[in-house]
C-alpha cells in the first residue's frame, strides 16, 4: 500500500485551477458528491514517486474565506474543519501572477487556519506581457512559504510541484494576521463555543456561523455583543491589514519593465465584443452558428451510431433463439437505448461549445452584456451562464447558479432554468422536426432543421424570462443584489481540458441516461407485451383462426402487424394510455403518446425510446433506425383515416416537451439546492400547467 | 467624484467605499482605497460598466459604482 497525502487545491476563480488539476491527475480522477450534499467533489490522484501518491481535492474558486455564495461555502467548509476526513495535509495554492495582490488575500487567510501552504505562481507569461516579473526567492522569503512558477496550460512546472509536495521539511505553517489585537477574553469565549484551538480559525468560524451556519449562532452573537465586537468592522480591518502584508511582499519581489503600455488583446477584443450593437449581434450570431453546427456536424457520427445499433440488433436477433429473451433485448433494451445514444454526437457538440466559450473567457462577457436585460426579470448577468448551460442539461446548470450571491435572484434562476431546452429535448425535437420538414430543406444557405430548432430554443428562453418576471412578484427578497464579476483575459482554450470535460459529461450522459432508459425500456416492454389474461388470449385465438381460414385477403405479415397492434392496445400500457386519453385528447395526443408522456416523466429523451419500443412492438421487426420510426409514426392514421401526426399534433407535442417538467433528476437537484420540497413542487406544477395550456392553444390554432 | 461618473481615458484613485456590506465585497475583489481604476467598457444598455482595477478587469453595476468615491489623477 502506498503512502498517501491529502492536498487541497485552492485559489481564486480564473486562476487556472482546473488546468492544474487536470495536469496533475489527468483522467485519474472521479467526480462525486460531498456526503449529504449535492456539492460536486472532484478528487484526483497523482503519483509523486514510487512510494507516495497525492490525493488532490479540487476546491471551488473563491475570493475569501468569508463566503458570499453557496459555492464559496463549500471551500470554507472543507478548510475549516480539522475533523473532516477530507481535511488536507497541505494546501496547494494557485495564483494568477498577472494579478497577484488580489490572489494572495485568500492565501493569507487559508494559511492562518493552520494548514501548510505552497504557492504555485501561474500565468507568469501573461504578467510578462504586461512587463511584470517576480523574483521568486524574494517572494518566498517575504511570504515565508515555498513558491514555484508554473504554466498550468502547457504543464510546465508540474515536476517542481510534485517535489515540493514530497518534501515535508518545506511544509510550513505561517500566520499573516495578528489575532492578538482582538480582545483575549472574547477569543477565549469563542474558542470554547466553537471548540477550536486556533483563535483565528475560531473567530472566523464564529463570524460565518452567525451568518451562514445556524448552530450556535445565538451563543456566538451574545458573545459578540458582550464584548462590543462588530464582525463586519473586524472583517474590514482584517482585509486591509492583510493587504498591507501582501503589498510589502509584492512590492519587494516585483520588477516592472517601463514603457509597457501597449493595449493588450483583451482590451481590443472587448471594444468589439461588448459593443452596444456588435456585442449583441456577435452573441446572437454565435448562438445561431452553434445550432447550425449541432445539426450539420453531427450527421455523419449519428449515421455511424445508427449503423452500429442496426448491426447489434441483427446480431442479437440471429444468435439468440426466438422467445421472450430475444424479444426483450431487441424490442426492449436495444430499441430504447439506440433511440438515445444516437444523440450523443449532438450533445457532445453542444457541451463542447459551452465549455470552449467558458474557457476562452467569453461567457463572462455574455453575463456583462446581458445583466441589464436580466435585471427586470429578477435575475442578474450571472444567471446567463446557468441559462445557457441549461441548453445542455439543467442539472449542472442549477448547480452553477450557486455563484449568484443574492438568494432571490438565485432562486428565480433555479426555477426557470429547466425551461431552457436541454439536450434531452434534442432527440424529441429532432424526431418531430424531421416529421414536419424534409431533412434536406434549405432556407437560403441555412438548414431549415437548424432554424426551427433555434426557434424552439428561443421559445424556451422567452418562456424562462416571462416566468421569471412572474416569480419576481411572488418571491420575497433577502439582502442586496450585486453584480460584480471578474472579466478574465481572453485565452486560447486548453484542448486537454476540453477533452477531459467532454469525456466526463459524455460518460455521465451515457451511464446516467442509459440506466434510466434501460430500466424504463424493460418495464415498458413488459407492460406493452403483456396484458390482462383474458383479452390477450382472445386476440391470440382470433388471429389463430384467421390464419387458419384459407380465404385470407391479407398476407401473413400484414396479419402479424395487425395482431401486434391489437395486442398493444389490449396490453397494460395500452390500458393506461386509454385511461389518460380523455385528458390529453384536447391537446391532440392519442393513447400511444399518453404512454410516452408517462415514461418521459423519468427523463424526456425516453420519449424517443418509448416511441421506438411502441412502434417496434406494434409493427414488424425491421430496423430500429430513426427514419423507420419516423415513417411508422407518419403512416399512423386516426379513426377518421387522417394522418394521426398532423401539423397541429406535432407542434402541440413540441410545445408540450418544451415547457413540461419531465425530469426527475432536475426536481431532485432543485430539492437539495433549495433545501425544501416547496420549490420543486412549485416548479413541477407551473411548468406542467404552462405546457398543457400552451399545447391546447397551439393545437386549436393549427387544427 | 463617483466611480459612476468616470469617463474613458481618465485614470483615478479610489478614495473610499460607502456601505459596509459593499465595501467588504469590493475589498475582497481588490477594489480598495488607494487602488487605481480606469473605465474600459460600457455594456450595451449603458449599465453595467467594466473597469480596470489595479491589474485586472471587473464589472459592476452603476448603482454600486455610485457608492465609490474616486479622485481623478
Amino acid at each position: 500500500m502506498k503512502q498517501e497525502i491529502t492536498v487541497a487545491l485552492a485559489g481564486n476563480p480564473n486562476s487556472g485551477k482546473t488546468s492544474l488539476f487536470n495536469a496533475l491527475t489527468g483522467l485519474n480522477h472521479k467526480v462525486s458528491n460531498f456526503p449529504g450534499t449535492t456539492v460536486e467533489k472532484k478528487i484526483g490522484y497523482c503519483n509523486l514517486n514510487a512510494e507516495t501518491r497525492a490525493q488532490i481535492i479540487d476546491l471551488p474558486g473563491t475570493y475569501s474565506l468569508y463566503p458570499k455564495s453557496a459555492d464559496e461555502l463549500v471551500t470554507y467548509d472543507i478548510l475549516r474543519n480539522k475533523a473532516e476526513t477530507n481535511f488536507p495535509d497541505l494546501v496547494l495554492f494557485i495564483a494568477d501572477a498577472s494579478n497577484l495582490k488580489r490572489n494572495l488575500l485568500l492565501l493569507t487567510q487559508v494559511a492562518d487556519l493552520g494548514v501548510p501552504v505552497i504557492l504555485a505562481l501561474n500565468m507568469v507569461d501573461l504578467a510578462e506581457r504586461k512587463g511584470v516579473f517576480y523574483e521568486l526567492d524574494i517572494l518566498a522569503k517575504e511570504l515565508g512559504i515555498p513558491v514555484v512558477s508554473i504554466n498550468a496550460r502547457n504543464k510546465e512546472g508540474i515536476l517542481k510541484i510534485k517535489n515540493l509536495l514530497l518534501d515535508e521539511s518545506k511544509h510550513k505553517k505561517v500566520t499573516y494576521f495578528n489575532i492578538n489585537q482582538v480582545d483575549q477574553n472574547l477569543l477565549n469565549e469563542i474558542g470554547e463555543i466553537t471548540d477550536k484551538k486556533n483563535p483565528y480559525a475560531a473567530l472566523q468560524y464564529a463570524i460565518n456561523a452567525g451568518v451562514y451556519l445556524n448552530n450556535k449562532a445565538k451563543q456566538i452573537n451574545a458573545a459578540f455583543e458582550k464584548y462590543n465586537f462588530n464582525p463586519k468592522q473586524f472583517q474590514e480591518l482584517e482585509i486591509l491589514q492583510r493587504y498591507k502584508v501582501i503589498d510589502d511582499a509584492v512590492r519587494l519581489s516585483r520588477r516592472q519593465k517601463t514603457n509597457h503600455v501597449i493595449k493588450n488583446i483583451t482590451q481590443k477584443a472587448d471594444v468589439i465584443l461588448t459593443h452596444r450593437i456588435w456585442g449583441l449581434v456577435i452573441f446572437l450570431s454565435l448562438l445561431f452558428f452553434v445550432f447550425q453546427a449541432i445539426f450539420s456536424w453531427s450527421a455523419y457520427p449519428m449515421d455511424l451510431v445508427e449503423m452500429g445499433f442496426a448491426w447489434l440488433n441483427a446480431t442479437i436477433e440471429k444468435s439468440l433463439p426466438d422467445g421472450v429473451l430475444n424479444d426483450l433485448l431487441v424490442h426492449g433494451v436495444v430499441a430504447g437505448l439506440s433511440g438515445v445514444i444516437i444523440f450523443l454526437p449532438q450533445i457532445i457538440i453542444l457541451f463542447a461549445f459551452i465549455a470552449v466559450l467558458e474557457d476562452v473567457g467569453y461567457m463572462a462577457r455574455v453575463g456583462f452584456i446581458m445583466d441589464r436585460i436580466m435585471r427586470p426579470f429578477g435575475m442578474n448577468g450571472k444567471s446567463i451562464v446557468p441559462l445557457i448551460s441549461g441548453m445542455a442539461c439543467a442539472v449542472p446548470s442549477i448547480m452553477a447558479s450557486r455563484s449568484i450571491e443574492n438568494k432571490k435572484e438565485r432562486l428565480i434562476t433555479i426555477l426557470v432554468t429547466p425551461l431552457m431546452s436541454c439536450s434531452a429535448r434534442l432527440p424529441v425535437y429532432t424526431l418531430l422536426i424531421g416529421m414536419l420538414v424534409p431533412e434536406t430543406a434549405k432556407w437560403g444557405p441555412f438548414n431549415v432543421h437548424g432554424v426551427v430548432l433555434m426557434a424552439m430554443y428561443l421559445l424556451g428562453f422567452i418562456a424562462a424570462l416571462a416566468s421569471a418576471a412572474v416569480f419576481k412578484l411572488f418571491v420575497k427578497s433577502k439582502g442586496t443584489a450585486y453584480f460584480m464579476m471578474e472579466l478574465p483575459s481572453y485565452k486560447l482554450p486548453v484542448w486537454n481540458n476540453l477533452l477531459i470535460t467532454l469525456y466526463e459529461k459524455g460518460s455521465a450522459f451515457v451511464v446516467g441516461a442509459g440506466k434510466i432508459i434501460v430500466a424504463v425500456s424493460v418495464i415498458l416492454w413488459a407492460f406493452a407485451s403483456f396484458g390482462p389474461r383474458g383479452s390477450m388470449r382472445a386476440i391470440d385465438e382470433k388471429y389463430a383462426t384467421l390464419a387458419m381460414s384459407a380465404d385470407a385477403t391479407m398476407s401473413s405479415e400484414e396479419l402479424a402487424a395487425q395482431k401486434s397492434a391489437e395486442r398493444l392496445q389490449a396490453s397494460y400500457a395500452g390500458e393506461f394510455g386509454k385511461w389518460i386519453e380523455p385528458a390529453i385528447k384536447p391537446i391532440g395526443f392519442d393513447w400511444k403518446m399518453g404512454i410516452a408522456l408517462l415514461t418521459s416523466l423519468a427523463a424526456r429523451e425516453v420519449f424517443v425510446g418509448t416511441m421506438s419500443t411502441i412502434y417496434s412492438v406494434g409493427g414488424g421487426a425491421e430496423g430500429e433506425d430513426l427514419n423507420s420510426i419516423k415513417h411508422k409514426m407518419l403512416a399512423e392514421k386516426n379513426e377518421k383515416g387522417e394522418p394521426l401526426y398532423s401539423v397541429a399534433t406535432i407542434l402541440s407535442l413540441m410545445v408540450f416537451y418544451a415547457f413540461a417538467m419531465q425530469c426527475m433528476s432536475t426536481l431532485s437537484i432543485v430539492k437539495s439546492e433549495t433545501q425544501s420540497w416547496k420549490w420543486p413542487i412549485v416548479q413541477f406544477v407551473y411548468m406542467t400547467a404552462l405546457a398543457y395550456v400552451s399545447s391546447l392553444i397551439v393545437f386549436n390554432i393549427f387544427s | 467624484m463617483k466611480l459612476s461618473e468616470l469617463k474613458f481615458n481618465q485614470i483615478a484613485t479610489v478614495i473610499a467605499v460607502q456601505g459596509q456590506e459593499l465595501s467588504l465585497k469590493l475589498f475582497e475583489m481588490g477594489l480598495l482605497p488607494g487602488e487605481e481604476v480606469e473605465l474600459e467598457n460600457i455594456a450595451p444598455f449603458g449599465d453595467p460598466i467594466a473597469i480596470r482595477v489595479g491589474e485586472y478587469k471587473m464589472c459592476l453595476r452603476l448603482s454600486d459604482a455610485d457608492c465609490i468615491d474616486i479622485k481623478v489623477k
